[in-house]
């Protein structure tokens, strides 16, 4: 029973208002509200490097809820997430250095602009499925890649280009500081029109689409159009996630969108749960700040034995990269519905206790 | 067979004579002219022609690999007969997609469940109301903004109903690929009644259902043909049930239609009885018909 959603006793709904609300309860809903209200008072006193690396939650975040979406809700697969990411963030930088359009502007513009390029790699994603799928984005990462590289007018090539500030009102938002409540904003409000997607028809339909093919088509859902929207919707939110990260970093350089990051991407959803919105979150967390606690590990263990026989001081990136691709493997094979999975079951057990099993 | 229905505790289910004389005159919701169906080799149905009347509770018997789900399936969609139209409401829609079909008013159940499984029961029938539904990506995102909340209010209200109605109130949370086998033939029954549909097709509906959770099936199946007025296709080899409640038969042998008519007719036919019901010995001919009805009742 421990899957089943738990409500405290008393707590009866009455309308379908209230039985339909993002948070089951309302005191999931109350710690929720608190989280936000407690990230907002964190650039007060926490220090910059810790900002920076929340930024990186929220922006990332933001980027692999697109990837949940299409992965984790449609059934589809991609591992080509980062050349849209990488796309918002030229097509946000370019649309405020050469049409001047403000970068408040921009963004969600951007946003618009990646959407149009995963709907043309999502028409062959209509037909395809799996490992044939999984080719035909990984051309899209490549493709995209390459253009990057050779589309001067649009990435400035090699050298990469330069991204205003976010600036409103003749207010800039170029410090940490101040650019983590433009990030924490974005992301509050991807992350709930993301729920409210998921809640309403299109999202089912995404969902029986990746559930039954077949009864969907039945039931009146057209498969190419939700298959195609899909790899939209997915870019939409990776290009919203891309033009906050130009805008933060001010500068683009053509060189990070590499297959790799894709992976990472997939990684996070892995780690979070398939199918899971707070779970996105979650896995994007876990994957920023695992490299974090690699290095405090590394730094625990320095001058003992397995350091001098590691040689940890020399090869402590390569055994970063090696710890993101094994907690991979021990969540496919220990907790394959990922944290936010985890995170249920804990709660189930704690509500249930003493009679939980 | 002109005796008198033999008395159950469902006597509702069977249909009043009445009823089945006005239907004769109805007007044809469906039809199907010289549809042909072939896999390679495989003749899976050859010339098989027949209408279905608005209201009506039509029957499609047959052994098995007689075409019977061949059949259902060009009539929702999901195969294009080789040869042959298909009409539904005098609209010819023989190349028309099953999605577009729906929307049109054609629901189904299939023979294997086919719920989306990790979706909450009440999801997956409110994925039956998609085509009556009008919020898209952007609308349903905006949720509060564009009266995507108010549209879905609206529907759950109606679902829920079709839940009160198949009595599947306390598992409405409850995620469909942990139900029982007679629990999620209920709901995929809910789902394709969420549809709304003119036309409903039914694959099997008791397939694997003991005598009670049967006795329930067919109440619903002919409340939805009586009270909600959707005409019924049904595939089903339960001959009691077929004989009780349905208003025409029509029996299929070797992807060919052998017979078609009331049931009573169909039952004296002797080769359907040779096909599909059995012969009997010389002296039990005359009653077999009752004794079929007993093994349900």
């Amino acid at each position: 029973m421990a899957n089943v959603s738990i409500i405290p006793s008393g707590d009866f709904k009455t309308s379908y208002g209230t039985d339909t609300t993002i948070f089951p309860t309302r005191t999931s809903r109350n710690f929720a509200i608190l989280g936000v209200v407690l990230l907002l008072a964190c650039p007060a006193f926490m220090d910059r490097y810790w900002l920076s690396l929340l930024i990186q939650i929220g922006y990332l975040g933001i980027a692999a809820l697109g990837l949940n979406i299409l992965v984790g809700f449609t059934g589809q697969i991609s591992i080509g997430h980062s050349a849209f990411f990488g796309f918002g963030a030229f097509a946000s930088a370019w649309l405020n250095n050469r049409w001047g359009v403000p970068v408040a502007l921009a963004i969600p513009l951007a946003g618009v602009l990646t959407t149009g390029v995963g709907l043309i790699f999502g028409v062959p994603a209509a037909r395809l499925k799996g490992l044939y799928l999984a080719i035909a984005t990984l051309a899209a990462q490549y493709i995209l890649q390459d253009f990057f590289g050779r589309a001067d007018w649009f990435t400035g090539g090699s050298a990469g280009t330069i991204a205003e500030p976010l600036t409103v009102f003749g207010f800039a938002f170029d410090t940490d500081e101040r650019y983590f409540y433009v990030v924490l904003v974005a992301m509050v409000v991807m992350y709930i029109l993301g729920t409210n997607l998921m809640r309403t028809r299109d999202g089912r339909a995404l969902v029986a689409v990746r559930d039954h093919y077949l009864s969907a088509e039945i039931m009146g859902i057209n498969l190419t159009k939700y298959r195609t929207m899909s790899f939209g919707i997915s870019a939409f939110y990776a290009g919203i996630g891309g033009a906050l990260y130009a805008h933060y970093l001010q500068f683009v350089s053509v060189e990070n969108f590499t297959i790799l990051f894709s992976i990472q991407f997939l990684g996070m959803i892995i780690i979070g749960g398939l199918g899971s919105i707070m779970g996105t979150l979650m896995g994007t967390a876990f994957m920023v700040l695992l490299p974090e606690l690699m290095q405090a590990l590394s730094k625990m263990v320095s001058g003992t034995a397995i350091d001098v026989a590691l040689n940890l001081r020399e090869n402590i990136a390569f055994l970063r990269e090696m710890s993101v691709g094994i907690v991979i493997i021990l969540f496919l094979v220990f907790e394959p519905d990922g944290l936010a999975h985890r995170w249920k079951q804990i709660k189930a057990y704690w509500k249930l206790y003493p009679f939980s099993h | 067979m002109s005796g008198a229905p033999v008395a159950t505790h469902r006597g509702s289910a069977q249909p009043a004579p009445g009823n089945m004389e006005s239907s004769a005159q109805a007007e044809t919701i469906f039809e199907a002219r010289g549809v042909n169906l072939r896999f390679g080799g495989v003749q899976a149905l050859t010339d098989v022609s027949f209408g279905i009347r608005k209201g009506e509770l039509f029957s499609i018997i047959g052994p098995n690999g007689a075409g019977k789900t061949s059949m259902v399936n060009c009539i929702s969609g999901r195969y294009k007969p080789t040869d042959g139209k298909v009409y539904f409401k005098g609209r010819d829609v023989t190349g028309m997609t099953p999605n577009h079909r729906a929307s049109l008013g054609i629901g189904r159940t299939f023979q294997n469940l086919a719920l989306f499984g990790h979706m909450t029961v009440l999801d997956n029938i409110m994925v039956g109301r998609h085509h009556l539904l009008k919020n898209n990506f952007l609308t349903g995102s905006l949720y509060w903004l564009t009266g995507a909340r108010k549209e879905e209010l609206a529907h759950r209200r109606e679902v829920e109903e079709i839940i009160d109605f198949l009595e599947i109130q306390h598992v409405r949370k409850a995620t469909a690929g942990t139900l029982s086998y007679g629990l999620r033939k209920r709901v995929e029954l809910a789902r394709a009644i969420a549809l709304k549909p003119d036309l409903i097709l039914l694959d099997e509906p008791m397939a694997g259902m003991n005598l009670e959770e049967k006795e329930d099936m067919a109440r619903y199946i002919v409340d939805l043909n009586e009270e909600f007025g959707m005409t019924v296709v049904m595939i089903e080899h339960d001959m009691g049930v077929v004989m009780d409640i349905s208003h025409r038969v029509m029996v299929l042998e070797f992807g060919k239609k052998i017979a078609e008519g009331k049931p009573e007719e169909v039952l004296a036919n002797p080769r359907v009885r040779r096909a599909y019901l059995g012969e009997d010995d010389e002296e039990e001919a005359a009653p077999a018909a009752n004794s079929v009805r007993k093994e349900v009742a």
